[in-house]
């Protein structure tokens, strides 16, 4: 790299404007990537064609003309909506799911921010958005939004606790709370975690489809009985930022999930020197395996009820996170 | 799981859903020609089943203005005109023969909801079904298809099937 573009970015400012600018494209970029694959591998599982008009070879520009569409769109605000409340809500969506990219490490030394207590801090961070989703529901002065908004509060809360009980395994064997240490603990044991660590990536992946709200746990937004539950009355582009940080937060569990038991961008049998550069398109396809796990699940399974989902959570999920931790605390100490 | 009475481990049903999306998908990707359901609808098109209720067509010669069809349609879709011509009679000197003449026959297919209650209760079987289903229009107003092309949907109309014995 030239002096004067190490200098450049050396300035505090410029490259922070360089990472949010990075960020900021990276994430629409993401969610219409998902988006369009989630079209396309639905229709292939359900033995139709899917889209195959926009852009003209297999509808690839489907989702920009989607977005472009819900851009103008009028912005309705319910008569007796809290309006502050009723904008705030999808921004404080989409900035949950933004925040989440501080920590996820693509490589060696691409990270935005390597915390000391990056995996915590990623969990904390990933709550954020059940607020939003209730101050949706809540500000939305409709009952069908606040059924889903105050059922999408409930679920997860629920699922907020297997989640982190089921990285907690993977913390006690690493060490460390770091994302980097995480990925550096398991290129150090030789083995990535979901080898020891099933029982948490089970969990991680339910509770996390969970978090996502998505079928099989989409009761919030259940469109047979609550219309589009704390969604029904948003539309134009900010529909299209709850769409997006869906898809978004799609992406990031997955990767926080990659990172922590699939190894991150680390792969057997890669020389580290390659690492820095292949780091990426590691952690990108593994972040795509599970990303095709989810849509799968999701054009597979039907919908839980409310209670079968509070059931799920309570009785099998936490007692399970807490025997693995446990089995987990006590093989550290011995072994 | 234990829907047909014998017991299996819980989650089965689970694996075996996964594996038919997975397998379907597979499928569809690898041999479309087999496994696709639907189609690229207009660069490529289905025929559609022989006796598919596309459209109604109409038989001048046949119909007698007898407004049977308008008065049964269950939303009055149907406009339909007709006067009366007089006819030389056979011999001189003979009673002027009568004939009721088909001046519009208008069917709104915007308001149309295929019940075919018109097809069964004409009389003199001059309404029919036709395939045809590509007569969408950019206004709805357009909807209102007018005899002639009611006409033209004749020529599209199966063969009725064989009697039978």
């Amino acid at each position: 790299m030239p002096q004067w573009v190490v200098d450049l970015f050396s300035n505090f400012w410029v490259s922070l404007g360089g990472k949010l600018l990075l960020v900021a494209l990276l994430i629409p970029l993401v969610g219409m990537v998902i988006g369009f694959a989630e079209m396309k591998l639905s229709a292939k599982m359900q033995a139709r064609v899917g889209p195959y008009f926009a852009g003209g070879r297999w509808g690839w520009a489907q989702l920009i003309a989607d977005g472009v569409k819900f851009f103008q769109k009028e912005d309705i605000v319910p008569t007796d909506a809290d309006r502050p409340v009723f904008k705030a809500a999808p921004i404080l969506v989409l900035v949950g799911t933004v925040a989440l990219f501080v920590v996820i490490p693509f490589g060696p030394d691409l990270i935005f921010r390597d915390l000391d207590v990056g995996i915590f801090y990623a969990l904390a961070i990933s709550s954020l958005s059940t607020i939003g989703i209730l101050m949706a529901g809540w500000s939305s002065a409709n009952k069908y939004s606040l059924i889903g908004g105050l059922r999408a509060a409930g679920q997860l809360i629920a699922y907020e606790l297997p989640l982190v009980l089921a990285v907690v395994g993977a913390v006690i064997m690493a060490g460390t709370m770091s994302m980097q240490g995480l990925v550096q603990a398991q290129i150090d044991a030789g083995f990535p975690y979901i080898v020891v660590q099933f029982v948490g990536f089970g969990i991680f992946l339910v509770a996390s489809l969970a978090e996502l709200s998505r079928i099989p746990f989409d009761m919030p937004i259940a469109e047979s009985e609550l219309v589009m539950g704390y969604l029904t009355e948003y539309s134009g582009f900010r529909f299209l930022f709850f769409f997006l940080a869906e898809f978004a937060n799609m992406f990031t569990l997955s990767a926080i999930a990659a990172t922590l038991f699939l190894g991150g961008y680390w792969l057997p049998g890669v020389p580290e020197d390659v690492l820095a550069y292949a780091g990426p398109v590691i952690l990108i396809a593994k972040v795509f395996l599970l990303v095709f796990t989810m849509i799968w699940f999701r054009w597979t399974f039907p919908r839980f009820r409310e209670d079968q989902l509070q059931r799920l959570a309570w009785v099998w999920l936490v007692p399970l996170a807490l025997l693995n931790i446990v089995v987990t605390a006590i093989l550290k100490v011995i072994l | 799981m234990s829907s047909n009475g014998n017991r299996s481990i819980p989650g089965t049903g689970l694996i075996k859903g996964l594996g038919v999306t997975l397998s379907t998908m597979f499928k569809t990707i690898f041999r479309p020609g087999k496994y696709l359901a639907t189609v690229n609808y207009p660069k490529v098109k289905e025929t559609p089943v022989p006796r598919a209720r596309g459209v109604i067509a109409l038989d001048q010669e046949a119909c007698t203005v007898c407004m049977l069809c308008a008065r049964s349609c269950p939303d009055w879709c149907i406009y339909i005109e007709g006067h009366k011509e007089e006819l030389a009679p056979d011999k001189p000197g003979g009673r002027v023969k009568v004939r009721s003449k088909l001046d519009r026959f208008d069917i709104d297919y915007a308001l149309c909801m295929y019940c075919g209650i018109c097809v069964e209760v004409c009389p003199f079987d001059a309404l029919f079904w036709s395939p045809q289903y590509e007569y969408s229009e950019a206004k709805m107003g357009d909807m209102l298809h007018d005899m002639d092309r009611l006409q033209d949907w004749l020529q599209t109309v199966p063969e009725p099937p064989a009697l039978e014995n």
